[in-house]
């Protein structure tokens, strides 16, 4: 097992109580940062070399730095809780878990950009960890963590906790602020972007719960220190939470560089595929990425182990590679079905377009719709080219990333399971051993 | 005799407290969490005058509750059973078998997704990926995740929502004096 910078005491009993988080080194990352400027802070965090846990991988440093801090105006910092990414459990766990870490990383960032009031947007479904960050953050304003003149700084901070309705769009961050307003989640043009102009038109920092998270350690052991863990521009550790046909589904802290073949098949991570079955394809960073068949996860085209990192993990481009995204690891063996599998992430993507673009709202229906009669038996020799047009006419033609990130799968799928396509379409018999399930409520008919 | 749509004492005070986390004259950011307790208060679900009651808290027109409450999927626009099954149904469940959980439920309280059982008890849902895919197949009933699920523990599960026969809401009653901040 690599350094556990988040999850060191998450087996702690009691960790989620302020005591024994303290008496685990807890808040003494905010008691060295309240000693130190803020400005000193974003550089520690710039050292670091941390970048964003919530898919893009921005880095956190250069985000903070672009904060505008006009006189007079507040500004906030709110955490991207909404954690909707099929395949992304990391942030439930971790904030389920270890709320004071999440709520110590919102006191410490806070303080480094000079915002007096914070918000976590925590999705809606789970309303019970908010009752959980709720008490933690209770807990922090009776110890004088929270509220006027912290641990006798003379910095005040308000933290408060938003549940969302239900809607994965609420994860991109314009959407998330629209909702955090009280409004439908329809993403806004940028720009002016949220660090100009976010929440009620002021300057504000939307950051995931698992990079807020990790400013703790990088305060505690120093910026130089954090960025000597991992590899290249990929530094510290990342929460990977892995699912699907593998025998220790769970959420795992490892350090990036991993090799993905000692993830997939250690004993202390994924612990191979399921019941000794083959592997088929891995969904590497949440539902969003290119989805890569077995030989392209675990080695690179250039013929190089592929790492768990950033870049590794980006090799090749889209062509033969993928990207790191959330961190979502969805194992697929012989007996899935990557068409299937397609056809249940592009109804995903059409239930949630919020239906402001219309490459979105009709394009991921279309798709939808294609890929069903294929799933049906009544596919058509043309269907793979007319699912690759639409895909293409969506790519980067929305005003947020939920396009792309509905064209992405779709694209990668036909790229390198073709074979899979035209099998079904030649013969439909074949996927009648292959479960799946619809709804019937958001199923729109097969195509004509 | 219609009924009245009032929060009772100790919820309105905790929406006084939501709406006051917002700056003045933003009172409209707690309509998310305010239409969670009126889900809760309201039988699990939020009729015309539950949202204009809402709307009468936040000092907002009533269509700017309809228009956020109808973006929503947790958002119940008509009347639900005392449970509301939520079936996870996106990739990772599916994988694991999430098909033959609905399929089971769907037979064993003989009704379709959507509906709803004849004694109010059970209204199934397919809901999208609940954010616990390492526990798949899931189920949500009001605010409690059922992981790992099998048609054997569904069984149990709802036999023992029958038995205590309490309606489930997201936004569970037991935390409304929880938190005084
Ligand atoms: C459709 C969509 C859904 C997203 N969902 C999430 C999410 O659930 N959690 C998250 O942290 N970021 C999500 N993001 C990314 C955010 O827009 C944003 O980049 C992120 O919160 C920035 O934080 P970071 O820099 O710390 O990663 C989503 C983006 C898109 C386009
Ligand atoms: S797919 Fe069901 S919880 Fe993620």
């Amino acid at each position: 097992m690599g350094k556990q910078l988040l999850l060191e005491h998450v087996n702690v009993p009691g960790i989620e109580k302020l005591d024994v988080y303290r008496a685990h080194g807890g808040y003494k990352a905010l008691e060295k940062a309240l000693r130190m400027k803020p400005d000193a802070l974003v550089e520690e965090v710039k050292k670091s070399g941390l970048r964003g846990r919530g898919g893009a991988g921005f880095p956190t440093g250069m985000k903070w730095s672009f904060l505008a801090k006009p006189e007079g105006v507040p500004r906030h910092l709110v955490c991207n809780a909404d954690e909707s990414e099929p395949g992304t459990f990391k942030d439930r766990y971790l904030m389920s878990h270890l709320p004071h870490l999440l709520v110590e990383g919102m006191i410490v960032s806070s303080f480094a950009l000079g915002a007096n009031t914070s918000y976590i947007y925590i999705r809606g479904e789970l309303l019970y960890v908010y009752h959980i960050l709720e008490k933690a953050i209770a807990e922090a304003y009776a110890a004088g963590l929270l509220g006027k003149n912290i641990l006798g700084s003379g910095y005040d901070l308000d933290l408060y906790v938003q549940p969302g309705g239900g809607a994965y769009i609420c994860g991109e961050e314009t959407a998330l602020i629209e909702s955090l307003e009280g409004k439908r989640g329809n993403p806004r043009i940028k720009p002016p972007f949220p660090a100009v102009a976010g929440v009620w038109g002021r300057p504000t920092v939307v950051n995931n719960v698992e990079t807020i998270a990790a400013t703790v350690p990088i305060v505690n052991m120093g910026g130089e220190e954090y960025a000597k863990i991992g590899v290249g521009k990929s530094t510290g550790t990342k929460l990977i939470s892995a699912c699907g046909h593998i025998n220790k589904p769970g959420v795992y802290e490892i350090e990036l560089g991993l090799p993905v073949e000692e993830f997939l098949n250690s004993d202390q991570y994924c612990g191979g595929v399921k019941s000794g079955r083959k592997l088929k394809a891995v969904v590497a960073g949440g539902s969003s990425v290119p989805i890569l068949p077995a030989d392209l996860i675990l080695t690179t085209a250039k013929g190089e182990p592929r790492l768990m990192s950033y870049e590794s993990l980006a090799d090749g481009g889209f062509q033969t590679g993928t990207m790191l995204g959330s961190g979502g690891f969805i194992v697929l063996d012989e007996t899935a079905s990557v068409v299937k599998n397609l056809w249940n992430f592009t109804r995903f993507y059409h239930h949630e377009s919020c239906g402001q673009c219309s490459p979105c709202r009709e394009g991921t229906g279309w798709m939808e719709k294609v890929l069903h009669r294929i799933v049906e038996g009544h596919g058509k020799p043309e269907d793979i080219d007319l699912l690759w047009d639409i895909q293409s006419k969506i790519d980067g033609k929305t005003i947020c990333p939920l396009g792309d990130a509905a064209s992405w799968p779709v694209a990668s799928a036909i790229r390198h399971f073709r074979a899979e396509f035209e099998e079904y379409i030649k013969h439909p018999e074949k996927i009648k051993d292959v479960k799946h399930y619809y709804s019937v409520r958001n199923q729109t008919a097969p195509v004509a | 005799m219609s009924k009245e749509y009032k929060f009772s004492d100790e919820t309105l005070a905790l929406a006084q407290r939501i709406i006051k986390r917002y700056p003045e004259g933003k009172q409209k950011s707690a309509l998310l969490p305010l239409l969670h307790l009126a889900q809760m208060e309201f039988d699990g679900w939020l009729s015309a005058p539950a949202m204009d009651y809402v709307a009468s808290l936040l000092k907002i027109q009533p269509i700017e509750v309809y228009e956020v409450a109808s973006f929503y999927t947790m958002f119940n626009l008509k009347p639900a059973g005392k449970c509301l099954i939520e079936v996870c149904r996106t990739g990772p469940c599916w994988l694991l078998g999430a098909e033959d959980i609905v399929k089971h439920i769907e037979k064993k309280l003989n009704i379709k997704e959507g509906e709803t059982t004849p004694d109010g008890m059970f209204t199934l849902k397919t809901v999208e990926c609940l954010a616990a895919c390492g526990t798949a197949p899931i189920i949500q009933v009001g605010e409690t995740y059922h992981e790992n699920m099998t048609c054997e523990k569904v069984d149990e599960m709802l036999n023992d929502y029958k038995s205590k026969g309490e309606r489930k809401t997201h936004f569970d009653k037991k935390h409304v004096n929880a938190n005084q901040h």
